[in-house]
């Protein structure tokens, strides 16, 4: 068990070193080398950029030298957080990162919560009533929610919001709270305004699990052992929820490090449509206008993140079904 | 235990009993069909049972039919502007006029507009004066079907100058039909190209990874969790974003399916490896090794139909996702570009609550998303309990 642990701990961070190539690759996908970029732009907002500038960068991020040694200057950066620049902005990419990251990290924490907790009773609920009027309720609304595309749903909430309530529920904090230190009175302003985007982002995570619960389930419900269960008398709750249930879980499990990763994605399109300080706006402007090593860093992080969650939940599968083995 | 439910001989008299005609629809208890029928008719019969899959293919097939013929039911062109009609809000077709005169043939009022000076913005309100019968295969601008047949026959419309806009006007002035009709040809075919090179990779791949273990089965372990580290979205993005600006609509569309399902293969290929490392400890498995069946036999025989409904299942899931995600994209201005449509494309009009609030059809295209996806879903149900014809 502790080898195992300690094997995944090293693939994990392979793994970030790769997740690290891939945010390189993505960085000089665009062509042209990003110095152009950055000239061309200037030069439409009517700048001429110092030819002794122009040399500075070219020195940081060394790249009169091959592609190696400027991998090497960006990723060693990183460990001495030092992230680049964003054109952009004209700011160092770590000033504007940190903050939206942790928005971002909240919001998803927050939704996988409610996630799991909604769908896995609702899931479970409808393999023991297959085809019952609860099963075919569970469906239809649970497929809606799947359908429909998150920014429309956060869209839709604004309107209904605004028109019925009289209130607006974009953003994550009231007016008077965006720039005022933390304090518990800002954290509940926090939690007033974050069930909206845990609410849509959550919406076709949940319908999503449900439908994966409840199959899972349905499967499990067929197979011998649990006929035989209940041939042994069992009750039936005792059967459902010791037998079936704990089998039908483990598939979730390794959902859970696979949520994340969509609850980010949900999480980064909503927040453009209710303006929420997170990584999403950010993110897409900053990949619209090319200023590649703001989006290469955003994406290297987000990534770097979701790596830490799978890791978790392989550990998590290793623990609960020690049935599978890793020669 | 789905193999050994058809091998239990069912009784003779039961034979005699159950009637064996086809048309045995409505079986009112699937216990006795099992050991009657073939596999196939087993299927279909459970899908059939399924109201809602049933409904969901219907609804698609109507979709498809639509957009494969998209130059025949667009009533106009989708990328002409017309000053005149800017919103124009929806137009009803009516039966009943102003006077309560009931009309046997459907019509659609005209258009008076009016400035409104405080906002500086059009106002389009229905003119009962003006009637506009609506007449089905009208001539109008000429076309050529898929780019071969001419014809210059429409689905329906009304003489000039009336105008039938039955789902409003964009802010060019554009028909909203037509656009969302030629949007589906995009948005509709994107997700189907996608999930081909998905589960093609994804249950190969999976199945292979799942079954040999060992240092194959890491190193696509490592590839996988590579890719699924990203959130979807975000690397979709990035790639979308470093697609050339000047390449055509045509070459943008299929490079943003391929790259959909670059991510996509994950997921199915990781699920259908779960299933098989579970099948792999069993005794069925061990069994056919004990008798010397070969990799490919066990695999083939023992291992994929027993993962097939999940193959099934995971993919039809696949398709709405691609949908949706290409909707994301062309929403967040890095899909598919105008003056090219599609529905994300179409949505990109109605980003704000002011604007939907101002001209709440421009949401519209949004709903048909939701009713493809639906209906994908819908059908992926009901193939999962299909895929599973022993099951009671």
């Amino acid at each position: 068990m502790v080898a195992y642990f300690l094997r995944r701990f090293l693939y994990m961070i392979t793994t970030m070193i790769f997740i690290s190539f891939i945010g390189f690759f993505i960085i000089n996908l665009p062509p042209g080398s990003f110095i152009e970029v950055y000239q061309a732009q200037r030069e439409n907002m009517g700048t001429r950029t110092a030819e002794a500038e122009l040399e500075a960068l070219k020195r940081r991020y060394a790249l009169d030298q091959p592609l190696y040694v400027q991998y090497w200057k960006w990723a060693s950066g990183f460990v001495r957080g030092d992230f680049g620049r964003s054109f952009q902005y004209n700011r160092e990419v770590k000033d504007l990162i940190w903050e939206r990251l942790g928005f971002t990290a909240i919001i998803a924490t927050f939704t996988l919560f409610f996630t799991w907790m909604v769908a896995i009773p609702i899931g479970i609920y409808a393999a023991t009533h297959q085809y019952k009027i609860g099963d075919n309720v569970a469906t239809v609304v649970g497929m809606a929610g799947l359908s429909i595309p998150d920014f429309m749903l956060a869209l839709v909430l604004m309107v209904i919001a605004q028109r019925v309530f009289g209130f607006s529920v974009g953003g994550l904090f009231s007016r008077e709270y965006i720039d005022a230190p933390w304090s518990i009175a800002k954290f509940i302003d926090m939690l007033k305004h974050i069930w909206v985007p845990v609410f849509v982002v959550g919406t076709a995570g949940t319908a999503g699990l449900m439908r994966i619960m409840r199959g899972n389930l349905l499967d499990i419900l067929n197979m011998q052992y649990v006929q035989a269960a209940r041939a042994r008398g069992l009750s039936e709750p005792l059967v459902i929820v010791k037998h079936a249930v704990r089998n039908a879980l483990h598939p979730l499990i390794m959902l859970l490090g696979m949520s994340l990763p969509s609850i980010i994605s949900g999480s980064l399109v909503v927040s453009i449509v209710l303006g929420l300080p997170t990584t999403g706006p950010l993110y897409f402007s900053a990949l619209r206008q090319q200023d590649m090593f703001l989006a290469g860093t955003f994406l290297v992080f987000l990534a770097g993140m979701l790596v830490v969650g799978n890791f978790l939940a392989d550990i998590l599968l290793a623990l609960v079904d020690p049935r599978i083995r890793y020669e | 235990m789905a193999k050994q439910a058809i091998l239990v001989p069912t009784p003779a008299i039961e034979e005699e009993v159950l009637p064996q005609t086809a048309g045995y629809a409505k079986a009112a208890n699937v216990k006795d069909d099992i050991g009657q029928l073939s596999v196939g008719k087993l299927m279909w019969r459970r899908f059939l049972r399924n109201r809602l899959a049933v409904g969901g293919t219907i609804v698609l097939t109507i979709m498809y039919i639509i957009i494969i013929f998209a130059e025949f039911f667009a009533p106009y062109n989708h990328l002409f502007s017309n000053s005149d009609f800017v919103t124009r809000p929806p137009q009803a077709l009516r039966f009943i006029d102003a006077e309560g005169n009931f009309h046997l043939r459907p019509f659609v009022y005209g258009t008076t507009t009016t400035l409104d000076i405080a906002n500086l913005i059009y106002i389009h309100e229905d003119d009962p004066e003006q009637i506009y019968p609506l007449h089905f295969f009208v001539k109008g601008k000429p076309y050529k079907l898929f780019g071969l047949i001419p014809s210059d026959i429409h689905f329906y419309g009304v003489d000039e100058p009336g105008t039938a806009f039955f789902l409003g006007t964009d802010r060019n002035g554009r028909d909203m039909v037509s656009r969302i009709i030629y949007g589906g040809r995009v948005s509709m075919t994107v997700g189907l190209i996608g999930v081909t090179l998905t589960i093609i990779f994804g249950s190969v791949l999976g199945t292979i990874s799942g079954y040999f273990g060992g240092i194959v089965d890491t190193l696509m372990q490592r590839v996988i969790e590579l890719l699924m580290s990203f959130p979807s979205i975000a690397l979709w993005a990035a790639f979308a974003a470093a697609l050339p600006a000047d390449i055509t609509t045509i070459t943008r569309f299929f490079f943003i399916s391929v790259i959909l399902s670059l991510i996509g293969w994950t997921s199915l290929a990781r699920q259908v490896r779960a299933k098989v490392l579970a099948y792999r400890e069993m005794d069925f498995a061990s069994a056919a090794k004990a008798a010397g069946a070969s990799h490919a036999r066990i695999i083939l025989i023992h291992m994929l139909p027993n993962a097939l409904s999940h193959i099934i299942v995971v993919s039809t899931l696949a398709i709405p996702g691609m949908i949706l995600a290409e909707t994301a994209l062309s929403f967040l201005g890095l899909g598919i570009l105008p003056p090219a449509v599609s529905w994300g494309a179409l949505l990109q009009d109605a980003q704000t609550v002011a604007v939907v609030v101002k001209f709440p059809w421009l949401m519209l295209p949004g709903l048909f998303v939701i009713l493809t996806v639906l209906s994908f879903n819908f059908i992926g149900d009901g193939i999962r309990d299909a895929a599973d014809p022993f099951a009671i």
